[in-house]
Formats: structure tokens, C-alpha cells, sequence
């Protein structure tokens, strides 16, 4: 059937699920939304299917491991990728991090996917690189970078990462003004390094859910449990005499990371709970760390002075996904500004822009294996469209009654794709391979001849009037 | 005569529920009543929403003939400002729909029954946050009778 003929009375999320109460009163509402889709759909006909040609070639945004990941997916099929990065550097988050929890260095990962990247013949790789235009819709965008050179390219993967939080207002715990209290990654840098002074620490202290799972960031970054409890077992490997005392909200240590939990059990790592209400207090006394707090399962306050406190600090998503490049591909940000799948199910590296897809941390905070295996995921979904010739573009178009314009060239403003112009009889003639069917002309004419093909005024209003008929 | 009457006892009645039609595009604030619905946000069964491609597509005349249909109330919902997936489609909404304010109360449209919103996709929430006001404000003003009467008198006459 041409999938144009199709309408759908939403009688289930906006109807069943949002009036789950009030089951007779939901009853009636749905009889009107199957009306109103019936009266709707009578009005509507077959639409061609117009047909783009597809652009056999993609953009990756992010030159981290999620970024190269998705690259090299679509180099090992032979499609040419254009991999932008703005550092100088590939390898992303990644780079700052130690090893994951199965104990796997990072650092070497890395350094032979980005070989692996910059060495393959498909793969354009451009550093210091950010994106200064998009145009164009699937099978065919164009790009424009900050050198103001462009791209072609049929799909394209968003997969800019996050970064993590900065401690500050009361999750600041004195980092960065006592040169003992560090991140999580700080932390990491030494391990990197193989910093001697670790082994000569007495005792250390973690803090878990800085600035997560509070009312400006409502989520569970995830990975850090994970983290700080591994990081923990290198100290503990470092210097098995160490004192670690982790302070946590919950543990969330999930899947078989909980052996690493039980890891640090058993090496004596002592687990104290806390609560918003009952924050740790960090001090500085007479030049040493000090932290109180309240252990619940002694119900006692107790009073620690480490040599070192690290802050399991929460992942943000970078403010260029929220800002210009959600914009660029219309890409749907939540409230906290990382990057909306177009479904949580159903279409999980999709966004609702067509031929756009998203991988990694911009998504939500994850940890790297997820990140891959998204990254691969949102690879396969672009090679669909790669693979095809050519792809249907925007069937809902603009139509001009020409026996009703009157040229006064109002669509003409309004339209913000530069579809509509006024012909040399000074009438308005739509260019449907550029107009996206918003409908912004027919809202605009003043002559009801501009309408918009299955969502005309005749389909809307008596879509209206059917929800009146009972 | 009999639409009069039947307009009377619609007002009269004391378990009066009013009809606000919704239009919604179908980027931003359609896909965030669905999420309201994925969510299980409750709220109330009066809106009947249709889906239109962005909030820029709902003209003047598609507004006031829901009113003329019989609507209470009709609410018009799109992205945020400069989340329009047409671009400036939400713009040309609300310029539109502040025009329209001053014609709805030359005519007597009381102020409270025409809404206009910006819905997210990722808005759940604020979806049925925004169905719960509209439709309180519709309430306390009543069934809508002013386009929809003055018409079926003219016809009952």
C-alpha cells in the first residue's frame, strides 16, 4: 500500500496510557480519534514517491573511539568517510582514561584505531575541524567546515562524546584548591604516567556521584561506579597497606562489573554511605585533607584525614551538541542537552532527521563497549541508505492552485528552503525537490491556493469536525 | 429550535466536559505526547489532537473553524524557538498567533481559550503540565458558544 494512504488514530500513548483513571471518558476520546483519523485519511491520495540519489559517502563528527569506530565501519565497505575532529589529536576521552574493567589498557586500543584510521585509503581525516554549515537533506548533504572547505556526503554520524563534569558550588570538595583532592581522570593521568607517589599513600578516599543524580543533572552517569571501584583495586595493587574508604550513594557496579565490587570487598576497601542530606564536609586542617561524615550502618560520625580524595565526577554532554550542532542535522536535545534517538526502542541510533544517527557519550553517558557497539550499530543503519541507489525524498509537497494565486508573493518569503518562487506570469511555482512540506505557504496564502498534498485544509478540518459528530 | 436546546442543556449541565483540540507538529510537541504516553504522565481526556507537519501550518482559518466546529478551546503546540525542524516555522506561528489574539478579541473569543506552546520532543512532562492549564483555563470559562451558537441560530432561525 502507499504508505501516503496511511493515518493512525493514536489511541495508545496519547490516548490509553496518558487517562489510564478514567477509562470511559478514554473510551469516547478514542472513538473521536478514530473518527477524526478516518475523515482524515478519506481526503488523502497515493503520492508518488520521489526519489533522491544517494551520495555514497559519509560524515563522522567526533574523532573519539566512538567517532573512529563508526569510520572505519564504513571504510571497510569501501564508502569514502570524512572524519572531523576539533582537536589535533584522535582518541577523544578515551585517551584520558586507563584501562576498563576487564583490566584492558585503553591507551594502546587507541593508538591502533587511530592508526588503523589516519593510514586507511577511505578515510579523510580533518583536525581542528568544526562544522560552519549543513545543507540538504538524506542522500545528499553538504557541509561546509570552518575552512570553508565542503563536503558531499549521503549520511552522517554525530558522535561528539561528552566531557566530564567540573567540580564546583558545593560538589567542589576542594579540587583545585588543595592539591590532594583530584578527578577520577586526574587520577587516571597518574596511573598513565605511573606516578611513583601513589605507592607511598596511606589512605585514600573516593567520592562517587559528584554532580550526578541531582536536581540539575537527574542521571546516573554510569560508568563511574565502575570506574572509582577499579581505580581503587590499581591503588590497592599499588600499595596493598592503603586505607579506601568509598563514599557512595548507591553502587551501581551492574552486570559482571559486580565482581569488581566484590573484588574490593574482599582487598578491605570500606564502603560508607551518604545522602543529599548528609553530605560529606571537606576541610583542609592544619594543611591535611579532612572529611566527616556519617557512617549509617555504625550510625556514628566519623572523621578521616586521607592523602588523597578523588571525586567520581558526573559526564556532560558538550555544549556544542546542544548548541550549533543539533541545530546543523535538527537534532532533538533533552533537558540536559544530550542528543534524543528518534525512538528508545525501536530506533535506537536514529534520529528523527532522516539519514542522521548517533553513537557514544552525546547520547548519554555509557561505557566504552556500549559506545562501540553503538557506533557500529549506527554504521550499519547509514550503510542502508549508502547501499541504495537512490532514496524517497519529501513525497508531502506543496501544491499552487495557479487559477487562485493572485502573486502576491507571500510563500515566496515564508519558505525557508527556497522552494517557492514567482514564475515569469508572476505566479507562485513550488520546486518540490527542495520543499520539505512544512506548510508554512499554505498557512501564509492569503488565497487558499497554495496547499500542502494529504495535509490540506479539507483533510485537517474535517479531521476537526469528525471529533464534534458524536 | 432544537440545536438551541440542545445548546442549554450542554451549558446547564453540571458534568460539562469541554473539547480542546490540539494541533501538534509532528517534530517537537507531537512526539513529546507521545512520550507523555510512554511515560504514563496522567492528564485530562478532553484534548483531541491533530498532527500537523509544524506549528506554521496551522493558519488563521484552520483555527477558527475548530472553533466554528464546536471546539472550547483549541491549543497550538511546536518547538521551541530555534528548534524548529522547518527551520522558522515556529516563528511564523507565533507572529501569527499574536495577530490572531487581537482578532479573537474583536470577535469575543474570550482570552484562555486559544493556547499556544512549545513542546519538546523530550517534554513528557511539560506536555501534560501544558494539557492540565489549557484545559482548567477552558473549564472555568465554559462551553464556547460564541462562533458555534451565533451560527446554528442564524440556521435554526
Amino acid at each position: 500500500m502507499n504508505q501516503f494512504l496511511f493515518e493512525m488514530a493514536n489511541i495508545r500513548d496519547q490516548d490509553s496510557w496518558v487517562h489510564q483513571h478514567e477509562p470511559e471518558k478514554a473510551t469516547a476520546k478514542a472513538k473521536d480519534l478514530v473518527r477524526m483519523a478516518v475523515a482524515r485519511v478519506r481526503g488523502e491520495g497515493a503520492l508518488p514517491y520521489n526519489m533522491v540519489p544517494v551520495t555514497k559517502s559519509a560524515l563522522v563528527i567526533g574523532g573519539g573511539v566512538t567517532g573512529m569506530t563508526a569510520a572505519l565501519a564504513f571504510a571497510d565497505q569501501d564508502y569514502p568517510v570524512t572524519l572531523i575532529e576539533q582537536s589535533d589529536m584522535l582518541g577523544g576521552n578515551g585517551r584520558n582514561i586507563y584501562r576498563n574493567w576487564k583490566g584492558e589498557r585503553f591507551l594502546p586500543f587507541i593508538n591502533d584505531l587511530a592508526a588503523r584510521v589516519t593510514s586507511h585509503p577511505q578515510i579523510s581525516v580533518k583536525f581542528n575541524s568544526a562544522i560552519k554549515d549543513v545543507a540538504g537533506s538524506v542522500g545528499k548533504f553538504s557541509t561546509t567546515f570552518s575552512d570553508g572547505q565542503s563536503f558531499e556526503h549521503g549520511v552522517a554520524v554525530v558522535a561528539v562524546g561528552g566531557e566530564p563534569y567540573q567540580p564546583e558550588g558545593k560538589w567542589q570538595f576542594l579540587h583545585g584548591v588543595n592539591p590532594n583532592v583530584h578527578t577520577l581522570l586526574e587520577l587516571d593521568k597518574k596511573f598513565i604516567d605511573q606516578d611513583e607517589s601513589l605507592k607511598s599513600i596511606d589512605q585514600a578516599v573516593f567520592m562517587h556521584c559528584v554532580g550526578s543524580r541531582i536536581p540539575e543533572r537527574p542521571y546516573c552517569s554510569r560508568v563511574c561506579c565502575t570506574h572509582a571501584v577499579d581505580a581503587a583495586i590499581k591503588l590497592k595493587e599499588l600499595n596493598p597497606e592503603m586505607d579506601i574508604f568509598m563514599l557512595y550513594r548507591d553502587v551501581r557496579t551492574y552486570g559482571q562489573r559486580e565482581r569488581l565490587y566484590q573484588e574490593a570487598r574482599g582487598k578491605g576497601i570500606i564502603f560508607v554511605r551518604y545522602d543529599l542530606d548528609h553530605l560529606p564536609q571537606v576541610s583542609e586542617e592544619s594543611g591535611r585533607l579532612m572529611i566527616r561524615c556519617h557512617d549509617p550502618i555504625i550510625d556514628a560520625d566519623i572523621a578521616i584525614q586521607p592523602d588523597m580524595l578523588v571525586l567520581a565526577t558526573a559526564i556532560q554532554p558538550r555544549a556544542q551538541s546542544a548548541g550549533s550542532l543539533s541545530k546543523f542535522f535538527k537534532c532533538a536535545i533533552d533537558g540536559q542537552g544530550f542528543l534524543l534517538e528518534a525512538h528508545m526502542k525501536l530506533r535506537p541510533v536514529d534520529f528523527a532527521t532522516a539519514g542522521v544517527f548517533l553513537a557514544g557519550l552525546c547520547h548519554y553517558p555509557k561505557s566504552m563497549e556500549e559506545s562501540i557497539a553503538q557506533a557500529k550499530a549506527a554504521a550499519a543503519r547509514a550503510s542502508v541508505i549508502l547501499a541504495q541507489d537512490a532514496v524517497p525524498a519529501e513525497s508531502v509537497t506543496a501544491v499552487v492552485n495557479r487559477a487562485k494565486c493572485t502573486g502576491c508573493g507571500v510563500c515566496t518569503e515564508v519558505c525557508a528552503f527556497n522552494a517557492v518562487s514567482l514564475d515569469d506570469n508572476g505566479l507562485s511555482v513550488i520546486n518540490t525537490a527542495m520543499c520539505k512540506g512544512c506548510g508554512a505557504c499554505v498557512a501564509g496564502c492569503r488565497s487558499d491556493a497554495v496547499t500542502l498534498k494529504n495535509i490540506g485544509n479539507e483533510q485537517i478540518m474535517a479531521a476537526v469536525d469528525a471529533a464534534f459528530c458524536d | 429550535m432544537t440545536n438551541q436546546t440542545s445548546e442549554t442543556s450542554k451549558t446547564s449541565q453540571t458534568n460539562w466536559e469541554p473539547k480542546i483540540i490540539a494541533f501538534l507538529c509532528n517534530w517537537c510537541s507531537y512526539a513529546g505526547a507521545d512520550l507523555a504516553g510512554v511515560s504514563r504522565f496522567q492528564y485530562p481526556p478532553n484534548i483531541r489532537i491533530v498532527r500537523v507537519p509544524c506549528s506554521g501550518r496551522v493558519s488563521a482559518n484552520i483555527l477558527l473553524s475548530a472553533l466554528k466546529s464546536g471546539a472550547d478551546g483549541v491549543l497550538v503546540s511546536g518547538c521551541h524557538p530555534g528548534d524548529c525542524h522547518y527551520i522558522s516555522g515556529n516563528y511564523f506561528a507565533r507572529r501569527r498567533f499574536a495577530l490572531l489574539n487581537n482578532l479573537l478579541d474583536f470577535v469575543g473569543i474570550e482570552p484562555g481559550r486559544v493556547h499556544f506552546s512549545w513542546v519538546s520532543a523530550s517534554e513528557g512532562e511539560q506536555f501534560a503540565e501544558v494539557v492540565k492549564k489549557v484545559t482548567d483555563k477552558v473549564k472555568t470559562l465554559g462551553p464556547a458558544t460564541r462562533l458555534v451558537k451565533s451560527i446554528d441560530t442564524v440556521q435554526a432561525a
